[in-house]
């Protein structure tokens, strides 16, 4: 297997505003060395909005643009019909929005986008909750977590939508998941993704402290375990149809990942089990799409 | 070349001849056949535009931000449920201080549904930073997006041209089309100030805290400031290669009317012939059109309206609980004036009914045979 070599040059540069351990900035200084400076980010209404920092001043290096929650896939789309206009096919234009602007409220734009076959990249930046407004729950806020708004006595009773096949079955050439822990495999997704057309996806699982309740130098394990206890397997589909699974060798069992976090603290024996019961279906939903 | 076109069609042209490279649009009647009329354009290569076929108009709205903020030159057109669906994009345009300019066919918001014309939908927008024209004929609306693209990217605004459904949208009348290169000279290429530039990074709309955001919000009303005498000068150059002017307000009829009627958008046409009549058979009579509303003319309304006894104005449009709008912006712009006529405000023509010269000379009379108006409101072909 081809070594991955992870530039030096940083864009994103020193302080910006995000939590300390905060999963996204590591994976947005990752994002920003797999795709160089020959690219803009289109930041919908998200942490990332307060992060880079504010005005007159960025920590990010690369141009960017800020926009309404709900515009990720519209405004990318502006944005490449201008530089295609212009005769620029080669800056990427890529979208970087967090679960709330992804799953729930810009699932419409993202949608529109996806139908068109844009040629962008949107990565959505999964922190599992509306974190910039203080935890409250979304369509990706996992099966029994708490929230703010999903509190103990009733934590959230729906699982989490499935955002990459949704995505996927919009046909779209390419779709991912990937998360900080793994950074040659997100590397090496970006860089793929790079060379193709059209719209491509990547679901981004970062995690964090302050939403999910635990102590900041537990990003990268929490990172690692989700995968690792099959919660967020690391996947691709090109073309809607054809599945590639990385198969964690080592895995673990789900109240590993669930234990370390206080946002699943409230669970008993039971109620695990029951989570555990449906990381394993799901897990087994994706092999089937992998193998047929 | 004088074409027969309906006001979609003056639309369409005036986007051809404004050489648009992006435009973004969602159909809505009665607006569908400006966004047929563009579609045919690009496919058949007359308008060398690239046309996102959004899913919304917010989206429509998003995507030109996009495509503004990357520096090229957009449009798009709606109408009722699909402006007030873009509502919050259209702060945002303004907000990003990006020349948008966007047609609005005006027509009534349900429920009940209703697709004819009523001015509530674009008025309702007044607060959104956006300049706002009232087009009267498919003329006016040709040479209105002309302009408009000279006024946008002049003061760096978004401009809205209005026209009301199917008295204009679709009602065809004879269209002076000015050549390309005529209108080439008249709206050169567009060149941003700034946009999205690898080169050169730029963060656009970055957040900015209490100590900051208040100096940009002064700096759009000294735009909004500007436009007056910007629109003027626009409008001189028109004139002067085209022939034609509309100014900000159109006043016409008597020096010092008894009455002064004020009207926007094609009630201003028929008016127009009731006001001839009166004045035929000796009624001291005027009349104002008022064709931009944002900025609203308020040096001009006061001169228009300073030697007129009493002042009647129509409007197409409702707050609810306050009344018509115009009527109100102009007791707005009259209140600090000296000469303060009585102010006649009647309501009509909600949801598309005819708003008929029975009912303007009716209007009329009322004014004239009254002191002050003996309601808040004054319903103009109401069935009670």
């Amino acid at each position: 297997m081809k070594k991955i070599e992870i530039p030096e040059a940083e864009n994103l540069g020193r302080g910006h505003l995000a939590c300390a351990g905060c999963g996204a900035a590591v994976g947005m200084r990752l994002v920003l060395k797999a795709l160089g400076e020959k690219m803009v980010m289109v930041i919908p209404a998200s942490c990332w909005s307060i992060i880079p920092g504010q005005w007159p001043y960025s920590s990010l290096k690369i141009p960017h643009v800020h926009a309404g929650f709900v515009t990720g896939g519209a405004t990318a789309s502006g944005i490449r019909a201008a530089l295609d206009i212009r005769g620029d096919r080669e800056t990427l234009v890529v979208v970087w929005a967090g679960d709330g602007g992804t799953f729930d409220i810009g699932i419409q734009s993202l949608s529109g986008a996806a139908e068109r076959n844009e040629d962008i990249l949107y990565i959505c930046n999964d922190n599992e909750a509306y974190m910039n407004t203080g935890t409250q729950r979304s369509a990706a806020t996992p099966f029994l977590a708490w929230t703010t708004t999903t509190p103990v006595q009733r934590p959230k009773e729906n699982p989490k939508k499935d955002i990459v096949a949704i995505m996927a079955d919009h046909r779209i050439p390419y779709a991912a998941t990937a998360t900080p822990a793994y950074a040659e495999d997100l590397f090496k997704k970006l860089e793929k993704a790079k060379r193709i057309r059209g719209t491509r996806f990547l679901h981004l699982l970062s995690p964090c402290p302050p939403g999910w309740k635990f102590s900041s130098e537990h990003t990268v394990r929490i990172s690692r375990l989700a995968v690792r206890s099959r919660v967020f397997p690391l996947y691709e589909v090109e073309n809607g149809t054809s599945y590639s699974l990385y198969e964690e060798p080592r895995t673990v069992p789900v109240k590993e990942y669930l234990r370390i976090q206080g946002r699943f603290s409230h669970l008993n024996d039971r109620e695990i089990e029951i989570i555990q019961e449906r990381v394993d279906q799901e897990w087994q939903r994706l092999l089937k799409r992998a193998c047929c | 070349m004088r074409k027969i076109i309906t006001g979609n069609q003056a639309v369409a042209y005036g986007v051809m001849l404004s050489r648009v490279d992006l435009i973004a649009a969602y159909p809505i009647t009665p607006q569908t056949t400006i966004v047929e009329e563009l579609s045919e354009l690009c496919a058949t290569g007359r308008l060398k535009a690239r046309f996102l076929k959004v899913e919304s108009e917010h989206s429509a709205m998003a995507a030109l931000i996009g495509a503004s903020t990357g520096g090229v030159r957009v449009f798009t057109a709606t109408s009722s449920h699909g402006l007030a669906y873009m509502h919050e994009m259209l702060h945002w345009a303004s907000g990003a201080r990006l020349p948008i300019v966007m047609v609005n066919v005006n027509r009534a918001l349900a429920p009940p549904w209703n697709i004819w014309s009523e001015q509530t939908d674009s008025l309702s927008q007044r607060d959104t930073g956006w300049i706002q024209f009232y087009c009267e004929n498919n003329q006016e609306v040709l040479d209105t997006i002309l302009q408009a693209y000279r006024i946008a990217e002049g003061v760096r605004l978004p401009v809205m041209v209005v026209l009301d459904a199917y008295v204009l949208s679709h009602t065809a009348e004879a269209v002076e089309i000015p050549g390309e290169d005529e209108a080439t000279r008249f709206v050169p290429e567009y060149c941003p100030p700034y946009r999205i530039d690898t080169e050169e990074p730029l963060g656009f709309s970055t957040i900015a805290t209490p100590e900051y955001f208040f100096e940009f919000r002064y700096r759009m009303q000294k735009a909004m400031e500007e436009v007056p005498r910007f629109a003027r000068e626009v409008e001189e150059e028109f004139a002067a290669s085209f022939g034609r002017r509309y100014g900000a307000i159109e006043r016409y009829g008597g020096d010092e009317p008894d009455v002064l009627l004020v009207t926007s958008g094609t009630v201003t046409s028929t008016s127009r012939t009731v006001i001839r009549k009166m004045m035929e058979r000796g009624v001291n009579v005027a009349g104002m059109k008022i064709k931009r509303f944002r900025p609203l003319p308020s040096e001009e309304v006061f001169e228009a309206t300073r030697k007129a006894k009493k002042v009647a104005v129509i409007d197409r449009n409702l707050s609810a609980g306050v009344g018509g709008i115009f009527a109100q912006e102009l007791k707005a712009c009259l209140y600090s004036r000296e000469t303060r006529p009585p102010l006649f405000p009647f309501v009509s023509g909600l949801g598309g009914r005819d708003i008929t010269p029975d009912l303007i000379e009716e209007a009329i009379l009322y004014a004239l045979e009254h002191s002050k108006p003996e309601e808040e409101i004054l319903w103009l072909g109401l069935k009670r």
